[in-house]
């Protein structure tokens, strides 16, 4: 009889639960005012939670700062913003892609924001004929599929890693290198660009299980300090490169560790320790958001209560890019599409103009270094060339 | 005598006992037709599933938020594909299999092998071509992995296939021609134009891939099922009662554990065919060793050894999970999703504590459990 | 294959390999104790090391302040900080170990329930405890204070043993050696061999089979407290899925060694973590656990038991 009524009451509970959350979402879908600039929807995509979620609430609140202030002009809740969540999950992205696609007054898409997402939903996009800038992605792949509605409004992977490997000669002057990644598509990407870049510089490489996958990194410490290596390149995300540089000064290893865009964040520091992280220098192919024009940066610090992070700015050029079509009358997604290939827009982190295969025009390209300082924030060092 | 303070262990209560024998009975008292009317009622109504959301007041309460519907449906389709073929291993054979996941992946890889452009092999066949050759794959591997290790015991069996699946997995991880987190893009989709000329299976609706996934299934469930109520499934009972008793009886038990592999690896296989031709684009990241353990738990909470409870179970970790998606928690305000493990530990937890042969119980099971408490009453 | 890269190196990867290796070990005793008396893949294991991890560096954080941006401190204050961090991982762990026990093992023994829903229950409790610890540190790595400075120790050749391998691989020896006294030599232990080996029988001799389970439990959640520090202080982080792939990788040296066997366990470890490194530098870091699997599948194909065979239920101990 017990047993009867608990299994009573738990389902009780969870048709609450399903009722109850389900309440909430109708709420919170407003109704949008009138207007013929109003009543649109931009979508971001990306990760919101799990591993590398930094990444994505960076770009996510970028967007949302754009479209805030867009609605502050035209009337509160002239545009919406959806967040679509795909936790960074290539298995998950096109379950989310497809919902999205579903809204028929979606015009475009900011992100998907990882490379291995990107590969899984962009194909339901370019078929939905919905235009999408990511402002994060930097697989170089991605622009050869022929996806008529991609955009990519920072520097691929093809620019970034031999900037990297530039600075390691030029500005380290390091004459031993070694090169590791964590095999993912991005960070295994951009390593062999380093490695290609550098020759006969890297003296040793390896490769390391992916994000979360892998915490004890001693093999790979070892093979580093044996190798007599001043210089380490790890193409990765940033919980592993940070953990990586706290076992490397553990085991007394002095050298510069370097990393991508993955790299650059808070991150990095809060798992490798301020004092082991300080001096490791990350790339950037972008502008750094602190250097951004105008009012972005205390606009954004106002709004989120902190400072902008790697890829706001983007992100927030991204959604304002949108935006403008919105404005200019580009209400269909195909309009929107056609808009966006002739844009020549000049936002504030760098001016946005792109290839007929999606890629920032080649004029506009920057890659920037940075040096993680004393309390383990990254701080723009100094532009690095590409070639 | 410290363990007479314990108190003896509750027989089966006899409430329980009439409640499951009594849908049942009903249904199995039912004349032949009227039992084939509701069978079909079933079926029609499983196809309609992806319109459910058009249903008022009951539809969008039960329709996912954050991932579209069809799309959801399609995830339970193949979630439940796999439960059942993990249902033959360790429900009829009862053998532990904790790296199921190793088999789902090699029939998705030979698939991406076989057709995709990036692959390392240029065949670029088309979809259905790969199927007949994954499933073969998958069987085989199945096989491969079977044949050493089956003369171990249970819990040296359930470590060693946990291997196997993380072996396969960082091999998909590591290896150049599997192209690791890189995937292979352009897997091609079932084939089949409409009368429009577009072609069915595309890319921006999930619906005719829901369909073709319960078809699959409803096939795997019948062949399935009829396999156990033959001299394979029999032979299959005894050894998970008692193996040595079974071989002492004829039984050859190498054999049919061997089969339970295979047939349990070629529905994992076929799942992977399913999910290759669904998403197009794959990758190492899904094959994860948690993947293994949560379909396992499907197969465990709705009731092992049984097909319904498999297909329950199966249905429950792919729903509930993409149902919690996009609804933010009033608390934390974070998106739900983030609980869902934690949901789902509490929910193994209880349901095997309430109900250890889980939500349906198999009626073969449930009498065994009930010999195992007379058993040990006295004590 | 990178066959000069593992001869070169051959004498630093051993030592690498052999300090991971005591932590497997360590961790390693709580799967084989629990399973040499209940025939039970403590599944949940990982997490009451996990809780160890977080319990060391809480405790460093909240009595002394220290975070891992602090300054090394002196030798006199890291004894102390270093004893005060076990303690509080010991008995985290334990009480967590202790807490699973009741909760998800002992309600089912008590209805007798089929095997399989003890190791799901585990699971779920493994599920429960990890993801709650997760939701709540955001999922975030947490950093732990730089106690120990590095310092080679031991030179010979191209290898040298820091102070924290020694002190890691002298802790997993001694409180092995502790460990086996306990089992084999007290009335406590005598207890645990008797119901490993008959559990009716020693119930009826008069030992209370339920407080013997609870003892190996928090035994088990002992060690892994002391796993728990030696890792934080080693890796340097600790995050909510912490002992999840570690917790594979000890189970696999449990088994290797002989599941149930004490010495199996540390056997196992040892061997297992050399055998990783050894792999690492010949086929590369990613292939490290391919390495300990195919080696468990080989050894198991010989050695249907392990290494040292199972024995805790077979009072040879």
């Amino acid at each position: 009889m017990r047993q009867g009524l608990v299994r009573a009451l738990g389902g009780v509970a969870i048709l609450a639960v399903i009722a109850g959350s389900a309440a909430c979402n109708s709420t919170s879908k407003s109704s949008s005012s009138s207007g013929g600039k109003c009543g649109y929807e931009l979508a971001f995509f990306g990760a919101l939670t799990g591993s590398a979620a930094n990444l994505g609430v960076n770009i996510e609140h970028g967007a949302e700062l754009a479209v805030d202030q867009y609605n502050d002009k035209n009337g509160a809740n002239c545009i919406k913003l959806d967040k679509a969540d795909s936790q960074g999950s290539e298995q998950v992205a096109p379950g989310v892609a497809r919902n999205l696609v579903t809204k028929k007054k979606l015009l475009g898409i900011i992100g998907p924001a990882f490379s291995g997402e990107s590969a899984a939903a962009d194909p339901i996009f370019d078929q939905a004929g919905i235009p999408m800038i990511t402002p994060s992605a930097t697989n170089p792949t991605l622009s050869t599929k022929g996806w008529k509605t991609f955009h990519r409004a920072v520097a691929n992977d093809q620019n970034q890693g031999p900037a990297v490997a530039n600075y390691i000669k030029d500005v380290l002057k390091a004459q031993k290198v070694f090169v590791a990644d964590d095999q993912s598509a991005y960070g295994a990407g951009l390593a062999d660009q380093v490695k290609a870049k550098l020759g006969s510089l890297v003296v040793g490489s390896d490769k390391t299980g992916g994000d979360g996958q892998q915490t004890d990194f001693s093999s790979v410490v070892q093979k580093i300090v044996a190798s007599g290596a001043t210089a380490f390149f790890y193409g990765g995300y940033y919980t592993n490169a940070g953990v990586l540089r706290k076992q490397l000064t553990q085991a007394g290893w002095k050298g510069v560790q370097l990393g991508g865009d993955g790299v650059n964040d808070p991150g990095y520091a809060e798992a490798a320790g301020n004092a082991a992280a300080a001096g490791s220098i990350v790339t950037l192919p972008a502008q750094p958001a602190a250097k951004a024009a105008g009012d972005f940066v205390s606009q954004y610090k106002a709004k989120w209560n902190v400072e902008p992070g790697t890829y706001s700015d983007t992100a927030y050029d991204a959604a304002n890019m949108f935006l403008k079509g919105i404005d200019a009358g580009n209400t269909t997604t195909s309009k929107m599409n056609t808009f966006l290939s002739t844009i020549n827009y000049e936002g504030v982190g760098n001016t946005y103009k792109f290839t007929s295969t999606g890629e920032l025009d080649p004029s506009q390209l920057k890659i920037w270094a940075f040096k993680v300082d004393a309390n383990g924030v990254p701080q723009p060092d100094q532009q690095v060339p590409t070639t | 005598m410290t363990t007479l303070k314990e108190p003896p262990p509750p027989v089966e209560t006899p409430a329980r006992a009439v409640r499951a024998f009594t849908v049942r009975g009903w249904f199995g008292q039912l004349p032949w037709p009227a039992r084939l009317a509701i069978i079909l009622l079933v079926l029609v109504g499983a196809y309609l599933l992806p319109y459910l959301g058009d249903v008022p007041v009951i539809g969008p309460q039960i329709v996912t938020q954050g991932i579209d519907w069809p799309s959801a449906l399609f995830n339970m389709s193949y979630y439940v594909l796999l439960a059942v073929g993990l249902n033959v291993v360790v429900g009829f054979a009862g053998m532990l299999d904790l790296g199921y996941v190793g088999f789902f992946a090699v029939g998705t890889y030979t698939v991406a092998l076989l057709c995709s452009s990036d692959s390392v092999t240029h065949t670029n066949w088309p979809w259905l071509a790969a199927v007949p050759v994954a499933i073969a794959v998958a069987m085989l591997s199945g096989l491969i992995l079977g044949w050493p290790t089956l003369r171990l015991r249970g819990d040296y069996l359930a470590i060693v296939t946990l291997g196997f699946a993380e072996i396969i997995r960082i091999t998909a991880d590591s290896a150049s021609s599997l192209r690791g987190n890189k995937g292979f893009t352009d897997i091609p989709h079932p084939p089949g134009k409409g009368s429009d000329g577009k072609a069915i299976f595309g890319v921006v609706d999930a619906t005719p891939y829901f369909w073709l996934g319960l078809t699959v299934v409803i096939l795997v469930v019948l062949a399935v099922r009829n396999l156990d109520r033959s001299r394979v499934g029999r032979s299959w009972l005894a050894i998970r009662e008692d193996e040595e008793a079974a071989e002492l009886m004829g039984v050859r038990t190498i054999k049919y554990k061997l089969w339970a592999f295979a047939i349990g690896a070629a529905v994992g296989g076929l799942g992977g065919v399913m999910f290759a031709g669904e998403q197009g684009f794959i990758n190492s990241a899904t094959f994860v060793l948690q993947f293994s353990i949560l379909v396992l738990a499907g197969v465990v909470m709705g009731g092992s050894g049984n097909i319904a409870g498999a297909i329950l179970g199966g249905a429950l970790i792919s729903y509930i999970p993409d149902r919690l998606r996009g609804i933010t928690d009033p608390v934390f305000h974070t998106d739900l999703y983030q609980f869902r493990f934690l949901l789902f530990g509490v929910a193994m937890i209880l349901i095997m504590i309430f109900r250890p042969q889980g939500l349906i119980p198999s009626r073969r099971r449930s009498m065994e459990l009930k010999d195992r408490a007379k058993e040990v009453a006295p004590s | 294959m990178n066959f000069s890269g593992l001869i070169d190196n051959f004498g630093p990867l051993t030592v690498t390999g052999l300090a991971q290796g005591a932590i497997y070990a360590l961790f390693a005793l709580g799967y084989t104790l629990v399973y040499g008396l209940l025939r039970l893949i403590n599944f949940a294991h990982s997490e009451v090391f996990m809780m160890g991890t977080f319990a060391a560096l809480i405790t460093w954080g909240s009595l002394f302040g220290l975070d891992q941006n602090s300054a090394t401190p002196g030798v006199g204050a890291v004894l102390a900080y270093l004893v005060i961090g076990l303690i509080a991982a010991i008995i985290v762990s334990g009480i967590t170990a202790v807490v699973i026990e009741l909760v998800a093992y002992r309600p089912l023994r008590r209805r007798n329930a089929p095997p399989l829903t003890f190791l799901i229950t585990a699971i779920g409790a493994s599920t429960v405890i990890s993801e709650l610890i997760g939701v709540i540190t955001h999922r975030n790595l947490r950093g732990v204070p730089p106690l120990i400075k590095p310092a080679n120790v031991v030179h010979f050749g191209n290898t040298s043993i820091t102070n924290l391998e020694l002190l890691i691989i002298v802790l997993a020896l001694v409180m092995m050696a502790v460990l086996d006294t306990f089992i084999n030599r007290t009335r406590l232990g005598r207890g645990v061999r008797a119901v490993a080996q008959n559990p009716d029988g020693a119930a009826l001799m008069g030992v209370n089979k339920n407080r013997v389970i609870s003892l190996v439990f928090l035994l088990g959640g002992l060690m892994a407290g002391i796993a728990a520090v030696m890792y934080v202080l080693k890796i340097g982080d600790t995050r909510y899925d912490a002992g999840f792939t570690l917790g594979i990788e000890a189970f696999t040296a449990a088994v290797l060694g002989g599941i149930g066997n004490l010495r199996g366990a540390l056997l196992g470890g040892l061997v297992l973590g050399v055998a990783e490194n050894w792999g690492a530098g010949l086929f590369g870091t990613q292939w490290h656990q391919v390495v300990a699997f195919v080696l468990l599948v080989v050894i198991l194909m010989f050695r249907p038991t392990g290494l040292l065979g199972e024995s805790l239920g077979r009072a040879r101990v």
